[in-house]
C-alpha cells in the first residue's frame, strides 16, 4: 500500500521524454524504424525486446551517444538535437559499469561533481549521500579494482545520481549478475527509483526483470515498438503473437472471427468451441482468421469429480518435473498442438500419470483475442 | 616407467639450470672482471679495483659517445612511441580490412636480418642525398623500435573500455577533459613502457648505428672501436657492466609499468566480476 502511495506521488502526467518519429538507418539497415514514445516524468521505464530491436539504439541517443537519422527527441521540453551527451541533462548506468579503475569509489562519484566546482564541504556531502543511497556508506576508499559485481553496479548507480539527472538511462545494469544478486537489485533498483523520484529509463531483454520493476514497458522488435503498456496489460494482453511469446509461454489457438463488436470478439475454435474474448484496443482485423491465446498458468487441471463453468477434455502426453510447479503438455481432440499447462505441486500435480484423461478449467476472461 | 618417471623431474630441473648457466654466466663474467686489477681477463683474479670504473668520466671521447647515444635514444623513443601510440589506437581501437596485414608489416623489422635492413637503409638514405649523421641514426632506430613500441602499447590499449570515455562525457566532461582525466592516465603507465623499452633498444642497438652514423660514435660504436687495444679492455668491461645495468633497471622499470597499464584496462567490465 505504501508502494502504491508513493508511485503516485511520484509520476504525473508530464512528459519527460518525448520521442517523435525516430529512425536510426545504416546504410539500408534500420536499428530504429519510425519510434515514438512519451516517457513520463517520474517513471520507470522499459524498453524491452531481444537483442537487435533497437532499444540499447534508442537509449543511447537519448543520452547523446548516437544520433537519429530523422525524428526528434526532447528531454523535459528541450529538443536535443545538436546538444552533445555531455550537456544532457541525463546520466547512464553502463552495460560494463564504465567505473574508472584508476580511480578509487569516492574518485569515481564525484567525477562529474569536479566540473560544478563546488566547495569542497558540499562535495563530499553529496558524495556520501549518493553512496549511502546506493547502500555504500564506508567503502568510499575502496579501489575499483578491489570491488565485486554487485558493488561495480552500486558505483555506477551513484556516480549517476549524484549528478541529480533528470533521467536516469540503465543499459543492462543487472546482467552481469548471478541470479540471487539480480533479484535482489531488482527490488532495489525500484525502490531506490521511488525514493528519489528521477525518471529512470531500463534497456533489458529479462521479461521478468521489465516486469518486476516498471511503470510502463515498451516492447521493441526489429526496431520498431510493438506496445507500450503497463506489466500487466502486455503481459495479459499482448497485442500480437511476438509480444505474447516474448513474455512467457502462451498456447496459440487458431480461431474463427464469427462476430467482431466495438469492445469484444465472438470467436469459433476447434478445442475451446465458441468464446467471446476482449478485443484489444489495437486490434486490426485481418479477414476472418485470429489467434486465441491462453497463458499456461491459467489452465487449471480439475480433479475428480469437480466441475468448472469452462472446461476442455484431454489426455496427458508429457509431464515435467519443475520443483515448486509441474509442467504439463495435454492433448485436446480437435487441437493440431497440444496445450501446455503448469500447475502448482500443493494438490499433486507432479503425480499426474502420463496417458491418463484430464480435465482443465479455464477463466474466459483469460482468453486473448490476437490478430496475428 | 615408473623409474622414467621419478627421473624426469630431476633431469628438468637440470636442464634447465644448465640453460640458465649457459644464458648467463658470459655476462655474469663482465662485471668480474671488470674489477680486476690485471688488462687480461683471467681468472685467477690478480686484485680487485675499482679504477676502471674510476678513469670512465675522463675520457673524452666516452662523453661524446654517451651524448650521442643519449641524443639519438631520446629522440629515436619519443618519435617511436608516438607513431607507434598512433597505430596501437587505430589497431586496437576500429576494425577495418588490412588491419591484420598492416599490424604485420608493422611487427616485420623484428625478425628481418638487422645487417640487410642497415644496408638498404643505408641506400635509401644516400639516394635521398641525406649525409651520415645523428639523424639517420634515429631514423634507422625508429623502424626497429617500433615494433617494440607496437607490443608494448597494444598490450596496454587492449580492452580500453570505450564506454569509460563515453562515461566521462556522459559525466558532463569535455573531449579534452575526457583525454586529461581519463584516457592519458590509463595508457600513461603504457606509454612510459613503450618510451623505456625504445630507449633501451636504441642504447644497445649497434648494425644500424655502424652503418648510419658518420663520424659521431654511439656507445656500442665506441666499445667496438675500443675492442682493439687491449689495453682498453677494462674500461671497456666496465663500460659494458653499466650499460647492462642501466638496460636491465630499464627494462624491468618498462615491464612493470606495461603490465599495470594491462591490468587497469583489462580489470574493467563487471562482466568479469
Amino acid at each position: 500500500m505504501l508502494e502504491r502511495v508513493q508511485t503516485e506521488r511520484t509520476q504525473s502526467d508530464r512528459t519527460m521524454i518525448d520521442i517523435r518519429d525516430v529512425t536510426r538507418s545504416y546504410g539500408s539497415f534500420k536499428a530504429l524504424d519510425n519510434a515514438s514514445l512519451a516517457i513520463r516524468e517520474g517513471e520507470f521505464f522499459s524498453l524491452l525486446g531481444p537483442s537487435g530491436c533497437g532499444k540499447t539504439t534508442l537509449l543511447r541517443m537519448i543520452a547523446g551517444f548516437d544520433t537519429p537519422t530523422s525524428g526528434s527527441i526532447a528531454v523535459d521540453g528541450q529538443p536535443m538535437d545538436g546538444i552533445p551527451a555531455n550537456r544532457r541533462p541525463t546520466n547512464m548506468v553502463f552495460q560494463s559499469y564504465a567505473i574508472f579503475p584508476h580511480l578509487n569509489v569516492e574518485q569515481n562519484v564525484a567525477y562529474g561533481l569536479k566540473r560544478l566546482r563546488l566547495d569542497a564541504g558540499e562535495e563530499k556531502r553529496r558524495v556520501e549521500e549518493a553512496l549511502a543511497q546506493v547502500s555504500l556508506t564506508g567503502l568510499g576508499k575502496r579501489r575499483a579494482t578491489e570491488l565485486s559485481g554487485g558493488q561495480r553496479q552500486r558505483v555506477a548507480l551513484a556516480r549517476a545520481l549524484v549528478m541529480r539527472p533528470k533521467v536516469l538511462l540503465l543499459d543492462e545494469p543487472l546482467s552481469a549478475l548471478d541470479k540471487k544478486l539480480r533479484e535482489q537489485m531488482q527490488v532495489e533498483l525500484r525502490r531506490l527509483q521511488q525514493a528519489v523520484g528521477i525518471t529512470f529509463v531500463l534497456v533489458t531483454h529479462d521479461q521478468y526483470e521489465a516486469l518486476a520493476m516498471s511503470d510502463r514497458i515498451a516492447v521493441m522488435f526489429g526496431g520498431r515498438i510493438a506496445q507500450v503498456a503497463s506489466p500487466k496489460e502486455i503481459y495479459q494482453r499482448p497485442v500480437n503473437r511476438q509480444v505474447a511469446d516474448f513474455l512467457g509461454g502462451m498456447n496459440f489457438v487458431k480461431a474463427e472471427i464469427v462476430e467482431e463488436n466495438g469492445a469484444s470478439l465472438v470467436l469459433d475454435t476447434l478445442g475451446f468451441g465458441r468464446v467471446r474474448a476482449d478485443k484489444p484496443k489495437a486490434f486490426v482485423r485481418n479477414g476472418g482468421a485470429a489467434t486465441l491465446g491462453i497463458r499456461p498458468e491459467r489452465l487449471r487441471v480439475l480433479w475428480d469429480n469437480a466441475s468448472a463453468k469452462f472446461e476442455v477434455a484431454g489426455k496427458v502426453v508429457e509431464r515435467h518435473y519443475f520443483g515448486e510447479i509441474t509442467h504439463l503438455i495435454v492433448e485436446i481432440p480437435g487441437l493440431e498442438k497440444p496445450l501446455s499447462v503448469t500447475e502448482t505441486n500443493d494438490f499433486g500435480a507432479d503425480d499426474i500419470p502420463v496417458g491418463a484423461p484430464i480435465r482443465l478449467a479455464y477463466d474466459p476472461e483469460a482468453l486473448v483475442a490476437m490478430a496475428d | 616407467m615408473t623409474a622414467i618417471r621419478r627421473l624426469l623431474p630431476g633431469w628438468l630441473s637440470s636442464y634447465a639450470a644448465l640453460y640458465i648457466l649457459f644464458l648467463y654466466l658470459p655476462v655474469i663474467f663482465l662485471p668480474i672482471f671488470s674489477i680486476n686489477t690485471a688488462a687480461t681477463p683471467k681468472f685467477p683474479l690478480s686484485g680487485v679495483t675499482l679504477q676502471w670504473y674510476e678513469d670512465l668520466p675522463h675520457t673524452p671521447a666516452l662523453i661524446d659517445a654517451t651524448w650521442n647515444s643519449l641524443i639519438v635514444g631520446v629522440s629515436a623513443s619519443i618519435l617511436s612511441t608516438v607513431l607507434g601510440i598512433l597505430a596501437a589506437r587505430s589497431i586496437t581501437r576500429y576494425r577495418y580490412p588490412g588491419r591484420r596485414t598492416i599490424n604485420g608489416l608493422i611487427m616485420a623489422p623484428l625478425v628481418l636480418p638487422e645487417v640487410i635492413v642497415a644496408i638498404s637503409m643505408l641506400l635509401v638514405m644516400l639516394q635521398l642525398g641525406l649525409s651520415l649523421s645523428l639523424f639517420t641514426v634515429v631514423l634507422g632506430h625508429v623502424l626497429v623500435c617500433i615494433p617494440y613500441s607496437m607490443t608494448v602499447l597494444t598490450s596496454g590499449f587492449e580492452g580500453f573500455d570505450r564506454s569509460l570515455e563515453e562515461a566521462s562525457a556522459d559525466l558532463g566532461e569535455s573531449a579534452f577533459g575526457t583525454f586529461r582525466r581519463v584516457t592519458l592516465p590509463m595508457v600513461a603507465p603504457a606509454i612510459i613502457s613503450s618510451l623505456l623499452v625504445c630507449f633501451t633498444i636504441s642504447l644497445d642497438e649497434f648494425i644500424i648505428a655502424f652503418f648510419l652514423t658518420g663520424t659521431e660514435a654511439t656507445l656500442p660504436i665506441y666499445i667496438w672501436g675500443q675492442l682493439r687495444f687491449a689495453a682498453k679492455l677494462p674500461g671497456v668491461l666496465a663500460l659494458g657492466t653499466l650499460l647492462l645495468l642501466a638496460s636491465f633497471v630499464l627494462m624491468t622499470v618498462a615491464e612493470i609499468l606495461r603490465r599495470r597499464a594491462a591490468r587497469r584496462t583489462q580489470n574493467e567490465g563487471g562482466l568479469h566480476a
